[in-house]
């Protein structure tokens, strides 16, 4: 069955190839953002969050598991051309910052009720996003469509290691429901070894 | 014995009526408190005519009922203020009437704005279209000529009560503020609370869902002002937009089933012409078509009722942006959304014009000589 691209069951099948994707190859400066789909087997293009960012060409397949129990869908991609592991310059900026802090950084409400984010927290909240996409990949069915909202509270959780660790509680909204659901999430993260999300619940409204 | 009973019975119900109407008197006269220091507060971050006001940036709802009352002040020969009703915790409901004043039956479009508390950019956006005719109905040959057959009824925010929520409390708030449960459990979705289809597929009869469609059709008391208006109106009302974020949708009826309505491919092919003159404006892509196909079923809309009273024209209009600051959508964003919205709007309204009066249906100078010449004959005639 051929899928209209621009209409949400599309779409909805899109944002899970997205989240799936992102987060295999995430990072605070390498979030995988939408923006064009067009096939049921989808061939989607996206572009790297930021100003820098990289277009990225895949093709991804997405297999919502039916049945009682949930499993998170599968999706089997490729991606075009090469796309770098490499840390770059502002990973490598974002990571020496937080490594130097004195205090543990704790913050709320990313964005403001304005949408206002502050220039030093959006590798924080690209962090999230990046997080979120294991969470979304994990959580999504054929009716759910899932995207981060805010980032209620933040907390960084000092390490004796290299990794950087977060606390995250996040709001996702399910665009299908149309539910503000509360998230929370351990993630680490690492300029060369990527993002892992250690633990995550989700919480009650 | 039962006599004493029914006195003290009446007497109960007597003052329960006092007390509630003493409460919205109370709410009414908050508002007009307000509205009433507000003026002497020349300085003050609020009070402003037309142009003074900042149409670029959210404004929380006392600065809204501030603006509507200078609106209606300063246009005082286009613009009146009327009341629709109290929300579920007593504030009042007003929505603005634009009218040429002519002695000519004209007929109606709708619009109303913040439905759903959270979607911020909406009642932005009824602002905005407001200033915008009110601007340049003077100089501007499309706008004069729709105001000659259509009054403009405006509700800048529908659901006040979780609008105010959404600014003190809660950001992501949707719903209204009413309650349920014994007060555990507070709101109804608005946008099912409609009696289409009401209670059936795309909505929850669970309080704690945020499509909670209400304990019945029309239960909310803001649902009621408003179906109460438009149903005494309908036979004069020719389109109903209901603008919401966020998604880049122009979305005909119907939600509640994939049937499609009466007149489907005329409402598809004018919104199409509506999303194309918006893209033209900023390269916006908006997605057409109906509900149920391009977005998800739903019931109890209040599009779909529109629609099925008898209203031809009934939109949802899905404002920017498609999920990257999706409700947050930042102020920088609000003028070039308004804008290109605005050019969408225009267009719907000009094709509705169009149709219902074709070359206009009053006296041009032509058929002025016309009946001037036939006049001549027929006294002609006469004597």
């Amino acid at each position: 069955m051929e899928l209209e691209p621009s209409h949400y069951p599309a779409q909805r099948a899109a944002g899970v190839a997205r989240a799936c994707i992102s987060y295999r190859r995430g990072g605070p400066n390498r979030v995988l953002t939408l923006s064009n789909v067009r096939r049921a087997r989808l061939q989607v293009r996206g572009r790297e969050r930021g100003p820098r960012g990289q277009a990225v060409n895949c093709t991804a397949e997405v297999l919502y598991h039916l049945g009682s129990q949930h499993s998170a869908p599968e999706v089997h991609f490729t991606v075009e051309g090469e796309l770098g592991k490499n840390p770059d310059d502002a990973d490598n900026k974002f990571y020496s910052r937080i490594k130097s802090l004195k205090e543990p950084l704790v913050a709320q409400n990313i964005p403001d009720s304005f949408g206002i984010v502050p220039p030093e927290m959006e590798p924080i909240r690209h962090l999230a996003f990046s997080a979120c996409d294991y969470i979304i990949w994990q959580n999504s069915t054929e009716n759910t469509w899932y995207n981060l909202a805010q980032i209620q509270d933040v907390r960084q959780v000092k390490r004796n290691d290299d990794y950087l660790e977060f606390d995250y509680t996040v709001l996702l909204h399910d665009f299908v429901s149309q539910e503000i659901i509360p998230w929370q999430m351990q993630v680490l993260w690492h300029p060369q070894h990527g993002v892992k999300v250690t633990q995550n619940s989700r919480q009650p409204k | 014995m039962s006599e004493e009973v029914d006195v003290w019975w009446m007497v109960f119900t007597f003052s329960a009526y006092i007390q509630n109407f003493h409460a919205i008197q109370v709410q009414i006269n908050k508002v007009q408190e307000q509205l009433d220091s507000g003026i002497q507060k020349e300085n003050s971050s609020f009070w402003r005519v037309l142009e003074g006001y900042n149409y670029t940036a959210y404004h929380p709802m006392e600065e809204i009922y501030h603006w509507m009352y200078q609106i209606k002040e300063s246009n005082r020969e286009l613009v009146t203020q009327h009341y629709l009703g109290t929300t579920y915790e007593k504030w009042p409901m007003y929505y603005l009437k634009i009218s040429q004043p002519t002695n000519k039956a004209k007929k109606i479009i709708w619009m109303d704005c913040g439905i759903h508390a959270i979607e911020w950019i909406s009642p932005a956006f009824c602002h905005w279209f407001v200033k915008e005719i009110l601007q340049n109905y003077r100089t501007d040959p499309k706008i004069s000529s729709l105001l000659q057959n259509l009054d403009l009824y405006i509700l800048p925010v529908f659901n006040i009560d979780g609008y105010i929520y959404s600014w003190t409390t809660a950001r992501l708030w949707r719903k209204s503020r009413s309650s349920h449960m014994n007060g555990t459990c507070f709101g109804t979705d608005l946008n099912r609370n409609f009696n289409s289809s009401w209670g059936g597929v795309g909505t929850s009869h669970n309080c704690s869902s945020s499509t909670f469609c209400g304990p019945e059709a029309e239960s909310e008391p803001e649902t009621k002002a408003v179906a109460r208006l438009i149903e005494s109106r309908k036979s004069d009302i020719l389109c109903f937009l209901t603008i919401h974020s966020f998604g880049q949708l122009l979305l005909s009826p119907y939600g509640y089933t994939k049937e499609p309505a009466s007149n489907h491919q005329e409402l598809v092919d004018v919104a199409q012409k509506a999303a194309t003159v918006l893209k033209g404006k900023h390269g916006t892509n908006f997605t057409v078509g109906p509900a149920s196909s391009v977005l998800y079923q739903n019931s109890g809309s209040s599009r779909d009722w529109a629609h099925m009273i008898g209203i031809p024209f009934s939109y949802t209009l899905e404002l920017r942006d498609r999920g990257a600051h999706a409700f947050f959508l930042p102020a920088d964003q609000i003028q070039p959304t308004c804008e290109e919205t605005t050019m969408a709007v225009i267009t719907i309204i000009e094709y509705v014009n169009q149709k219902y009066f074709p070359n206009g249906a009053k006296l041009t100078s032509g058929n002025l000589c016309l009946n001037l010449l036939l006049s001549v004959l027929f006294v002609g005639a006469l004597s």
